[in-house]
């Protein structure tokens, strides 16, 4: 059953850019090789954490807006465990209100881009 | 018979006058809580980073439990502290 899910994870600040763009090729391709439709991405950047995790204060944040198989979830979720670059990232099952409020955010953000 | 004297203010003692509270939610239609939103989620957090309860915000019981929800899921992506001394 294909639903809508939001993931946000936090890379390592570690990384150099070139390897920040590797992690996010990586989980990209991996939605779109499960037959997963990537609806939306969004780069926060290096942002600083409210509170230290694994001894950092601050990390990348990224946003992948996407449409799955419930049963991908699963491998994404082991996928973020075994890399270890990913220090946290939290995937979020959008309703038909997430849904409506991250549509009006897109257009939002992109009429403020112009 | 200690003649009793009628007790008299000063100054009219000024009852507080109880402003009705209402839920922001339904008055301006939201229906979903951002738990990306760190600033707006912050309205709903004391000083110490703690949720706020209904009878200080006033928030129906449905989207107090979305704030919270919200809240919580924003903590565990360390958008906001889960404890702090100086919030705001």
């Amino acid at each position: 059953m294909i639903k809508q899910y939001e993931t946000v994870f936090i890379a390592t600040p570690v990384l150099s850019d070139s390897q920040m763009k590797e992690a996010v090729a990586k989980y990209t391709d991996l939605i779109t090789k499960n037959g997963g439709e990537i609806v939306y991405q969004e780069d926060w950047g290096l942002k600083q954490l409210a509170y230290s995790i694994q001894k950092k204060t601050s990390g990348f944040y990224y946003l992948i807006e996407f449409k799955a198989d419930t049963q991908f979830i699963d491998t994404l979720e082991t996928q973020y465990r075994r890399d270890d670059r990913i220090i946290r990232f939290l995937t979020f099952a959008m309703d038909k209100h997430s849904i409506a409020y991250a549509e009006r955010r897109r257009n939002n953000k992109a009429a403020k881009a112009e | 018979m200690a003649q009793t004297t009628e007790f008299r203010y000063l100054n009219p003692p000024t009852v507080e006058v109880r402003k009705k509270k209402y839920c922001r939610f339904k008055k301006a239609g939201i229906k979903y809580v951002d738990y990306k939103d760190a600033e707006f989620l912050k309205k709903f957090l004391n000083e110490q980073g703690k949720i706020l309860p209904r009878r200080i915000t006033g928030t129906s019981l449905k989207f107090q439990r979305k704030v919270a929800q919200a809240v919580k899921r924003a903590r565990h992506l360390a958008l906001l502290p889960y404890v702090t001394d100086l919030l705001k």
